[in-house]
């Protein structure tokens, strides 16, 4: 059942990403946008993406405190991810190994900057106003899925032996019989909720950073002339 | 319109707490049928409106990146939440930027999102109903595109854009401004916001030319659709008669005679400012642009010059070659127009024209950086031009110059208050208000340095701060524009060695 739920998951998420970009990519920019004072070449513009996309730039110019709270939590998932790589790649490259003792830490800082970006966005009368249930519950979902997580290495320790297997076998298309604990099927099953949230969601901003009309645009109005097809 | 309040000047800008629906009576006036249906709009509200309203929604999304972007990937981290003025003056929340997407992206969520489907009200769709339209109507005209939002969102979301789709769909149903739409209709008859007639222009120059005569007693012309002229200068109609405009008139006017370059108005084309811009609508943008062009055209000139406005610099920096170019027709090494500011400069750096700091020591000055040039255009070559240029020409024209505190100057600055469609009486209580951040930011440089000239490059502008001067208890007077310095700097009469 896990099984089916798992690759049925999967492919909603990248058929919904797939499409999202369609319909993003698909709608044009009829006029130069940049936010300026902005860069004018396309080096520049990539330089000027990574700024945001590495170290949030424009939040750090923005809320210190939030960008912090944001920037550990952001960086704390990467190594997550980079962590669980183990569990995915056979045999498991030596890279993955650096990742094994900061990625159980990171598992820490993820749960302390949720709970931080949670409990300001309960307090700060300006942004609970213009938060919503789901923006409570997409931090709760990824706390658990945190909490899930370091149960699994501190309390419950089920069988790794079984859920690489079944996880390679999941990622080779010969699924393997599911691993028996609950605490792993918990924490897969709430990680699939989120996969399945992402392409409908907010979550998407981790796409759309990367095309986002005012930063990628380059400030070049003049020398090259901006044309689209509808706005001649 | 009760209650006027000016807040207290303090020289401190604080976040205020949220006031639910503050400034919710600060409603614009609804466009008259004549004036809609002029501007090919619906007479008056559809009576399928609602319908026709999601339609032109999802055609904008299909035609606007920005929009469809926007509508998806804003995560409501509240970054955004305290840089509005108007919600900073106000301390209504549907002033903060993102509670402002809010109105429409709940409209997205219902009618365009597989989230708005499942979840409904727990994700915060809603329907367009009377009163959200309501609410776009208010709120939508209580913000002034100024990009402060933009810069500051890790996204690059910019409110402005949605607050110009929101118009435009407002405008498709049959519910428009009154203030925007009058101007839009004058613009594109007449050439100008004021709806002033050609003779009528020649007159206010003809005066403007005998006063220029009675102060200097130089014969100093400001010619009208010369043809064969250099110059085709294109320049807020608010220069030619308001008050401090008129005074960076007479400063253009100086620097072309003393360089002896020639140069014209247009009669056709006697505006810079771009209305179409403030309502998001690319075909009257298009139109009232290409007046200008054609006027170019028309009289050979071999390059544009645009004097000081915001807005008109954005629409013909930045809009201009999409729009109506390539301009193949003036000079090759002027391809596109050229800010007064940034050919005022480069005549004084090449000795062309001389200025007199000492003409203006009875003023220490600041300068307000206008947000259409600060963070939607560029002067000059250089990434930053738009802060550098200005500067350097105030302080060529000088000797005392003052910034106003950090966060709030360059690309931080705080709108006047008075932009992107709002510069209308019926929402004076607004434009006080939101005028407050930058009134702060000023109030501390003239306790800390004397600051006495206040000194701008926007049509806007001057008009707002003009008007809201007195509810804060500062002489008007302090308002001037960058070539009102220069005017008073430049010396005139016989040239050494150019
Ligand atoms: S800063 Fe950007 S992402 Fe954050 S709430 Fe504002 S618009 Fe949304
Ligand atoms: S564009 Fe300016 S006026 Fe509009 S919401 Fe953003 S900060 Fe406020
Ligand atoms: S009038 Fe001036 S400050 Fe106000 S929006 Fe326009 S450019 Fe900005």
């Amino acid at each position: 059942m896990l099984t089916v739920i798992a690759y049925a998951v999967a492919v909603i998420f990248v058929w919904g990403i797939l499409s999202r970009f369609i319909i993003w990519l698909s709608s044009p920019n009829p006029l130069k946008i940049p936010t300026t004072p902005a860069p004018k070449t396309f080096s520049g513009v990539v330089a000027r993406i990574a700024g945001e996309v590495v170290l949030f730039q424009s939040l750090f110019k923005a809320d210190k405190k939030l960008w912090l709270g944001g920037w550990i939590f952001h960086v704390s998932f990467l190594l997550i991810v980079l962590r669980h790589s183990r569990y995915f790649l056979y045999p498991v490259p030596e890279w993955v190994m650096v990742f094994q003792t900061i990625g159980i830490y990171a598992g820490f800082t993820l749960i302390l900057a949720l709970a931080f970006l949670f409990i300001r966005r309960l307090t700060i009368d300006r942004v609970n106003y213009v938060s919503s249930f789901m923006d409570y519950a997409v931090l709760l979902l990824l706390m658990l899925i945190g909490i899930t997580g370091l149960t699994m290495k501190f309390i419950g320790r089920p069988n790794l032996i079984d859920i690489k297997a079944y996880i390679l076998g999941l990622f080779s298309l010969s699924p393997e019989a599911m691993p028996d604990s609950t605490v792993f099927i918990l924490h897969l099953l709430l990680f699939l909720l989120l996969l399945l949230y992402f392409p409908f969601s907010k979550l998407l901003h981790a796409g759309g950073v990367f095309i986002s009309t005012t930063r990628t645009q380059t400030d070049t109005p003049v020398e090259k002339r901006h044309i689209t097809p509808w706005a001649k | 319109m009760a209650k006027i309040g000016a807040p207290e000047l303090t020289g401190r800008i604080e976040i205020p707490k949220l006031a639910e629906g503050a400034s919710a009576d600060q409603k614009s006036y609804i466009a008259k049928p004549d004036n809609m249906a002029a501007l090919s709009f619906p007479r008056e509200r559809l009576p399928n409106w609602k319908e026709k309203a999601i339609e032109k929604f999802g055609e904008l999304l299909k035609k606007y990146r920005s929009l469809q972007l926007s509508m998806d990937i804003c995560v409501k981290c509240g970054a955004c939440t305290d840089k509005c003025h108007y919600f900073i003056g106000t301390k209504d929340p549907k002033n903060m930027p993102v509670a402002r997407q809010e109105l429409m992206r709940k409209v997205y969520r219902k009618y365009f999102t597989t989230e708005g489907k499942l979840f409904g009200g727990l994700a915060r769709a809603a329907d367009l109903d009377d009163n959200l339209l309501d609410e776009w109507f208010t709120y939508f005209y209580q913000c002034s595109e100024c990009r402060r939002c933009s810069y500051y969102c890790p996204y690059g979301i910019d409110t402005a854009e949605i607050t110009m789709a929101a118009r435009e769909i407002m405008d498709s149903i049959g519910y428009g401004q009154k203030y925007t739409l009058e101007i839009i209709g004058k613009a594109e008859t007449i050439g100008n916001n004021l709806g002033m007639l050609g003779p009528a222009l020649r007159n206010t120059l003809d005066f403007v030319e005998e006063e220029i005569k009675d102060n200097t007693g130089v014969d100093i012309k400001l010619p009208t659709d010369v043809e064969g002229a250099d110059v085709l200068l294109v320049t807020p109609s608010a220069d030619f008669f308001a008050t401090p405009h008129v005074e960076s008139l007479i400063g253009y006017a100086k620097v072309f005679h003393q360089a002896g370059i020639s140069w014209t108005f247009s009669s056709y084309a006697s505006e810079a400012g771009n209305f179409g811009m403030f309502i998001g609508n690319y075909d009257h943008m298009k139109t009232i642009n290409k007046r200008i062009w054609d006027a170019a055209r028309e009289l050979k000139v071999k390059r544009v010059i645009a004097g000081e406005c915001g807005h008109a610099w954005r629409a013909m920096y930045s809009f201009s070659n999409t729009l109506n170019g390539p301009f193949d027709y003036l000079d090759k090494k002027y391809p596109s127009p050229v800010h007064i500011c940034e050919f005022t400069l480069d005549l004084v750096k090449k000795g062309a024209i001389k200025l007199d700091k000492s003409a203006n020591d009875g003023f220490t000055v600041t300068f307000h950086d206008s947000c259409n040039v600060a963070r939607a255009s560029r002067m000059g070559d250089k990434i930053g031009g738009q802060f550098i240029i200005p500067r350097e020409l105030i302080k060529a024209a000088c000797n005392k110059y003052v910034e106003m505190s950090r966060g709030t100057t360059h690309a931080e600055t705080f709108c006047c208050g008075g932009g992107g469609g709002l510069l209308t009486d019926e929402l004076i209580d607004l434009r006080v208000k939101g005028a407050m951040p930058r009134m702060q930011a000023l109030k501390a440089v003239i306790d800390s340095n004397g600051v006495n000239f206040f000194a701008l490059i926007c049509a806007i502008c001057k008009a707002q701060f003009t008007k809201i001067f007195p509810y804060y208890g500062l002489e008007m007077e302090m308002v001037g524009g960058v070539h009102q310095l220069v005017s008073r700097a430049i010396i005139l009469g016989a040239k050494e060695g150019v």
